[in-house]
């Protein structure tokens, strides 16, 4: 009570004071921020089994936050507050609470930008250091601590950074997690080297370095009847280097990361130290696109505890190479990372047929094609009577070039944009995809994999210059998981500020009959300026909902959900 | 520690409302970028010599925010000719999908200002939450309205927007 008199005291005279200074200081000042809170109240549904029982009394979740910026000339601060009361369904358990998770305070002029507090950031690709947040997947792996960047010379740009992750509401404290330290360089040679001053060859070079230490526990293992101790290291290293070479309309990224043995709960605490290489190459001129990709990773999660192998605590990201559908039935086989190691490829072309041609009509017409593929690295014993990934040995052995045996996914997809006159538009995409769900889900064979065909028909009709109707008929074929789907969306707009949709996804073709379940759902929406209010009654069908490289499993539920998002 | 920072912060709140008695230019926050290059861009580096600039949050899974670019971009020309407005379109892809920013920009034959914002600094510097999410400048480079979402028509009030602020007019809503 004291405390807060006094506190209240201080902030009295503090503020009176700061009126008067506000005059000049903070005259500049400003205050902007954004906030979204997202609101579900569940019921009961006999068809997806779910009922008082099921739900145990949480009718309500309420996930929401504010987040707010004051900017005055150079200096930065920020704070965001988060609550969880309690979590929307599909959200750990571990966030009920509520609280200020991330504050900072920076400090930046053309030579030197510090951060105190909390700050995201990323080293090249993010392959040794990536730290985020995604609001809807509950995913926020932001590193408390102090960040400097120094830019010395026109074109030389070096990173330093210490601290520690979040983890839900857990403080740091006697070592329950470890600590992040990294720097990072990158040089962008058009400005340092003469020769190549105002070129239409550019040329980027980084490197970064990234070490976590961690208080080291005594873990032991049997083997054939004797007990070992593990050697743990208490300091785990990873390097990368990287390039990005472009000309004209060519393009050529590449990073390679190398990662210290780091023996862990996600890895079966084996002793191989871990590799990356991502590497695109593009070319582009206007109305033609075409990417080719492709991406080895072995043994690369990199967490800031050992025994963590869930979403949580990573240091680095290593973007999966598949494209990211937006669909609803072509998110239903999403693919995410694999970190412990796979092979991947990609091959993407864009086009535009031009206006006024043949094919392309009046208004031309777009095709994107896009093919991925991801296998397993090849493993092979590292020694006789050795088993593949045994823990405490160095794992196995994998030849570079070599693709295993095991595909872990395919998704070749084709997709047409075409306006076809003043009042019609449309989109229409066919998806081909296979989906180890066992390797992918993390099932011991229990599903194999799963052969997807997708159609999708995306119709939109303007009715008058402001108002449109968009029709979204989709299905899905496989024989295997679920069987069949089909789904239709009707969706009316009244440009800027209204909406309203319906939606159907039914199961017509599940093997278990009492699942052909209807997935309906209406919603309604008004916008106004950067505040948007959104309510919708549904159900919602179990899924993985993914953005980046992180996917959220989402329960089945059925309720109201309302969503008000605000910038200022 | 936490009350600390809560009371500092609600010092700053007020007195900055105290002192903001006259309206304020809401100046774009500077946040180093890259181009689809991979060149090295700030933010403060934004300009259209005293024309409006419009700035887009997009990405490459955005659906309507691809909706958007494409509407815009059959009548950009136009719009240009008439108002002189520029367009820097800032992807939040991550490092997944942004080597694939360009080509895609590129190959729908886009003309905008593509800018990559690969682990989303500006995007939160700006406070936005959803995309699309669409910021309108001044000539002096103040932020004079902004707007989520995207659907048909929406583009119509754009431009309008974009003509009162190229005529030097002032908008009744800056939201």
């Amino acid at each position: 009570m004291k405390k807060n008199i006094l506190l209240l005291l201080a902030l009295l005279i503090f503020s009176g004071a700061s009126t008067v200074f506000a005059q000049n200081f903070l005259s500049g000042g400003q205050v902007h921020g954004n906030f979204q809170t997202d609101m579900q109240y569940y019921t009961n549904d006999d068809v997806l089994g779910i009922n008082d029982t099921t739900l145990n009394g949480k009718r309500m979740g309420l996930n929401g936050f504010l987040e707010l910026n004051y900017t005055n000339e150079n200096f930065t601060a920020g704070m965001r507050y988060e609550a969880y009361l309690s979590p929307m369904l599909g959200f750990d358990p571990k966030y009920e609470g509520h609280g200020i998770p991330y504050y900072f305070a920076q400090y930046k002029n053309d030579f030197v930008d510090v951060t105190v507090g909390n700050f995201y950031e990323q080293f090249g690709n993010g392959l040794v250091l990536r730290t985020y947040q995604e609001w809807n997947l509950g995913y926020d792996n932001s590193l408390s601590g102090i960040r400097v960047k120094l830019s010395p010379y026109k074109g030389v740009t070096v990173k330093g950074i210490v601290g520690t992750q979040r983890y839900y509401w857990q403080k740091f404290e006697d070592g329950n997690r470890g600590i992040v330290r990294g720097t990072d360089v990158e040089l962008y040679l058009n400005d340092i080297l003469k020769g190549l001053e105002g070129k239409q060859t550019q040329i980027i070079l980084g490197g970064s370095m990234v070490s976590k230490y961690e208080k080291v526990t005594s873990k032991t293992t049997v083997i054939n009847d004797t007990i070992f101790e593990y050697n743990l290291p208490a300091n785990v290293a990873s390097f990368a280097g990287r390039m990005n070479i472009s000309h004209r309309g060519f393009n050529f990224i590449t990073e390679y990361a190398y990662k210290m043995n780091n023996p862990s709960q996600y890895n079966n605490y084996i002793y191989k130290p871990g590799q990356a290489l991502f590497s695109t190459l593009s070319y582009s001129t206007k109305g033609l696109g075409i990417i080719l990709a492709a991406k080895r990773i072995d043994n690369m999660s990199f967490k800031s505890k050992m025994t963590e192998d869930e979403n949580m605590l990573d240091i680095n990201f290593v973007p999966p190479l598949t494209k990211m559908h937006h669909y609803s039935l072509a998110t239903m086989y999403p693919y995410a990372t694999q970190l412990n190691g796979e092979y991947a490829f990609e091959g993407d072309i864009v086009y535009t047929i031009p206006k006024k041609s043949k094919l392309g009509g009046r208004y031309g017409m777009n095709i994107a094609i896009d093919y991925a593929v991801v296998f397993d690295i090849d493993r092979q014993p590292v020694a006789e009577g050795i088993l593949i990934g045994q823990t405490g040995t160095l794992g196995y052995e994998s030849d570079f070039f070599k693709l295993g045996g095991d595909m872990f996914f395919q998704d070749f997809n084709i997709k047409i944009t075409k306006k076809f006159n003043k009042k019609w538009k449309g989109i229409f995409t066919y998806l081909n995809q296979v989906y180890d769900k066992d390797v992918i889900e993390g099932h011991h064979n229990e599903y194999g994999k799963v052969y997807a065909h997708i159609g999708i028909a995306d119709v939109t009709y303007k009715v008058t210059p402001r108002q449109s109707l968009r029709t979204e008929a989709q299905v899905l074929f496989t024989e295997q998981d679920k069987g069949d789907w089909a789904s239709l969306t009707l969706e009316y707009n009244i440009a800027p500020k209204y909406f309203i949709s319906v939606m159907d996804e039914y199961n017509y073709g599940n093997p278990v009959e009492d699942d052909q379940t209807h997935y309906f759902n209406v919603a309604g929406g008004y916008i106004k300026g950067s505040t948007r209010v959104a309510l919708s009654y549904g159900r919602q069908r179990e899924g993985l909902l993914c953005v980046g490289g992180v996917c959220r499993q989402v329960p089945a539920s059925t309720g109201f959900t309302l969503t008000v998002t605000s910038s200022f | 520690m936490k009350k600390t920072i809560i009371l500092i912060f609600s010092v700053l709140l007020t007195t900055t409302i105290i002192a903001q008695t006259s309206e304020k230019a809401y100046k774009i926050p500077s946040v180093d970028l890259t181009t689809v290059n991979g060149e090295p861009f700030n933010t403060g580096d934004i300009d259209n010599d005293g024309n409006p600039v419009i700035i887009s949050f997009w990405a490459l899974w955005c659906k309507p925010c691809i909706k958007e670019l494409n509407t815009i971009a059959d009548v950009y020309e136009d719009w240009v000719d008439e108002t002189g407005v520029k367009i820097y379109a800032v992807s939040i892809d991550d490092s997944r999908s942004s080597s694939r920013v360009g080509p895609t920009a590129n190959g729908n034959g886009w003309e905008y200002e593509i800018l990559l914002d690969k682990n989303q600094e500006f995007k939160k510097a700006l406070n936005v939450n959803m995309i699309p999410h669409t910021f309108l400048l001044d000539g002096d480079g103040n932020i004079v309205w902004q707007h989520t979402s995207f659907a048909e028509g929406a583009e119509l009030d754009l431009i309008e927007k974009v003509r009162k602020v190229a005529n030097g007019e002032k908008l009744d809503d800056a939201h």
